[in-house]
């Protein structure tokens, strides 16, 4: 009988190295569109609600993406547009040497080992192009300069890489000539919208946000509606009738919010800690049905589209008559506002200079935009002994702060957000030095890649995140990770549910609900989420 | 005879000897799993928070080394190979190569020794030491099962909520109508 054949393998010997990328050069594109790790196409009736270019029904998975006929005029005509529009784009395509100090700072590189993710190699992705179309030696010596031509599989690997980036700008904390990945992003996406190629899970809320005023959709009297339900909800915890006016012309301060903190979950304790907030104050101001809706998906679209969902903010400023505009925690709306509102829609020279009716505060800082963060102004409400609070009804919790993208690094808001949970909370504890702040690792679903489909390479790109939690949770007992960002609320719990298990998420300003002591409330029990608080706890 | 569940003695001696050489020819094992730029970067830095994958992988695996010659406990293994697991479950592997990173310890043993000094210790002893390797082999499988079906839950439960945010919204739309 003859023995057993040494011809197959050992299974240890069977592993074999192949994944993508290849061994073969980064030049050649190469893209596996695996399921859970890209996200499904815009729908074309949300498309043509927007007037975009060639909507139509494609999958990204299939070979055939029923690109216009003409596509690759159309991309190298928009390039050679925004290459004239912005001098920053041709200023980043010219001067990167590809030093690599960006190469490992990419939350998605980090976590899924893909070198393309490396942010100097994305724009690679674009660059290569530009090199060859736009630059002599480019024409001339072709690959040998690092010039590629544009085909289709190069536009696919555009697709899956720049809707595989958040749009954080952590990379460009480090370059050493200040270039801004997410930048090359915001234009290689630009280029695909030109032939139609964008996902719906921007696309749809940018069109919702056209037509109702909200990413979500919700109408206006249902946006009435569930206010009464929260107004509701606050007299059940505080005993006290709160008013919530709406559309009121005449009023000192516009109040504007993303759309998921009066419908999402954690995002509605949030909601109910600012109307709390403001009844507590007496703040003369005013929500808006037509401008319900802070956040800017346009944002992840174009800069066309950002400004025309952001002219609603100033546009109702002025129908309303208000003196300045607050605004919530959101995460992406305080980077346009910062970064792009003056110039997209401003001056809002109709507004004033920003001053807190209750401390006098002038915020200086939003001398041109008109408005102001609402952590900035509980935190001088704060400073200011405005607030009675009881910090122990959050004992509870065990807190830690993710600086949100766009609130850090966009607008540099770092010490606020802690100066309020220092104050509302008993325990506090900050994660890392070297994942907060400017340095903050991104939740990996931003720039618009939330959706569901997508959930794979979320949990890899929001590792390096919940990496840093695990350590504060497992160091301090930390079971409450805060932020101030719409997104984050609603994709940190299911990152936070994979990676480290029995951390829950919330806004600042639930916490802020939950200590403020109000004028003639009843003995608080609960706290707004309904769960009792720690001394009206049964022990068993 | 020697107690069962104990590895033999003097293989556990050349191990344990040999543990350094043999963890770092596993991690550069598992590490070549990667494609080549990022193998390097992951090599390079041994900081737990920007260098998240290369540290859990090196820090679980000295612990799976371990408890592979020591007690073979069951939760402490699991509880490593989770660690790596999460990870490599998520990321663009085949299901055998996500979990075949265990097996790779055989070749770096063997890398480590060479077949002639294996040759010096008795059959039985290396067979035993194999075996606890298949053994972490087939929890690993468990494991990263578990990983899976969590993100699938993670995704249902996801568009569950969106279901009912939409739910929700018509609710609160026909609400008002009731009161007009």
């Amino acid at each position: 009988m003859a023995g057993l054949s040494n011809e197959v393998k050992m299974p240890e010997e069977q592993i074999s190295i192949d994944l993508t990328p290849p061994a073969k050069s980064w030049m050649e594109p190469a893209v596996q569109f695996r399921k859970g790790t890209y996200c499904y196409s815009a729908v074309p009736k949300h498309q043509k609600y927007l007037d975009l270019p060639y909507p139509r029904e494609w999958n990204p998975a299939e070979k055939d993406w029923k690109l216009p006929e003409h596509w690759k005029e159309i991309i190298l005509k928009g390039m050679k547009d925004l290459l004239g529009q912005y001098r920053s784009l041709k200023l980043f395509l010219d001067i990167c040497v590809r030093c690599g100090a960006c190469a490992d700072k990419c939350h998605f590189f980090i976590g899924s080992g893909d070198p393309k993710n490396m942010p100097v190699i994305r724009a690679e992705l674009l660059r290569s192009v530009y090199r060859r179309y736009f630059t002599l030696s480019g024409k001339i010596l072709r690959r040998l300069a690092g010039a590629r031509e544009l085909t289709e599989e190069v536009l696919k690997e555009w697709f899956y890489y720049f809707f595989q980036c958040t749009e954080c700008r952590r990379c460009s904390v480090f370059c050493p000539y200040g270039i801004d990945t997410c930048e090359i992003t915001m234009m290689g996406r630009e280029l695909l919208n030109l032939v139609g190629c964008n996902i719906n899970w921007i696309v749809e809320p940018a069109s919702n946000c056209y037509r109702t005023g909200n990413h979500l959709g919700v109408p206006p009297h249902a946006f009435k509606s569930t206010l009464e339900f929260a107004l509701e909800e606050v007299k059940e915890i505080t005993g006290i009738k709160v008013e919530a006016p709406i559309n009121r012309k005449g009023a000192e301060v516009l109040f504007i919010t993303p759309s998921a903190d009066y419908f999402g979950n954690p995002h509605w304790f949030t909601f109910l800690g600012y109307l709390m907030l403001f009844h507590e104050i007496g703040l003369d101001y005013t929500w808006s049905a037509y401008a319900s809706e802070g956040g800017n998906f346009g944002l992840f679209h174009s800069s066309e589209l950002a400004k025309r969902l952001n002219a609603k903010i100033y546009a109702e400023a002025k129908r309303l008559g208000v003196k300045w505009i607050l605004g919530g925690e959101c995460g992406h709306m305080w980077r346009v506002i910062h970064q792009y509102m003056d110039t997209y829609n401003g001056p809002a020279d109709f507004l004033e200079e920003p001053v807190s009716p209750i401390t006098g505060t002038h915020f200086d800082n939003a001398k041109s935009t008109k408005m102001v963060h609402i952590c900035e102004f509980t935190a001088d409400l704060i400073q200011n002994n405005k607030l009675k609070l009881d910090p122990s009804r959050n004992d509870k919790w065990k807190v830690t702060y993710h600086d949100s993208c766009n609130p850090s690094r966009g607008i540099g808001l770092f010490e606020e957000p802690r100066y309020i949970l220092h104050h509302v909370g008993n325990h506090f504890y900050d994660m890392p030095e070297n994942t907060i702040k400017e340095r903050t690792f991104c939740c990996g679903s931003g720039a618009g890649l939330g959706a569901d489909e997508n959930m794979e390479m979320r949990l890899r790109g929001g590792f390096p995140r919940a990496n840093a939690v695990k350590y504060v949770h497992e160091k301090f007992g930390v079971n409450l990770l805060t932020c101030i960002c719409a997104i984050d609320k609603a994709t940190l719990p299911p990152l936070l549910e994979y990676w480290v298990p029995g951390v829950e998420v919330a806004g600042i300003h639930e916490l802020v609900g939950n200590a403020l002591v109000m004028k003639g409330e009843k003995e608080r029990t609960t706290n707004l989420r309904g769960e009792p608080l720690t001394k009206f706890q049964v022990t068993s | 005879m020697r107690p069962e569940g104990r590895t033999p003695v003097i293989l556990k001696d050349l191990l344990v000897k040999n543990r350094d050489a043999i963890l770092e020819r596993w991690l550069h094992l598992i590490l070549e799993t990667y494609p080549a730029d990022t193998s390097t970067l992951l090599k390079q830095s041994k900081d737990r928070f920007l260098n998240p994958v290369g540290y859990t992988i090196f820090k679980e695996i000295e612990a799976l080394f371990d408890e592979l010659l020591e007690a073979m406990n069951f939760e402490r293994l699991s509880s490593s190979l989770n660690n790596i697991l999460k990870i490599r479950s998520v990321q663009d592997f085949s299901p055998s190569q996500a979990i075949g990173f265990t097996l790779l310890l055989k070749k770096a043993v063997e890398e480590v020794f060479g077949r002639e000094t294996q040759k010096e210790q008795t059959l039985e002893e290396w067979l035993r030491f194999y075996s606890r390797i298949d053994q972490m082999a087939i929890k690993a499988f468990d494991i990263y099962m578990d990983c899976r079906e969590k993100i699938c839950e993670i995704r249902v439960n996801q568009a569950r909520a969106e279901r009912e945010m939409a739910f929700k919204m018509m609710e609160r739309m026909n609400v008002l109508k009731e009161k007009t």
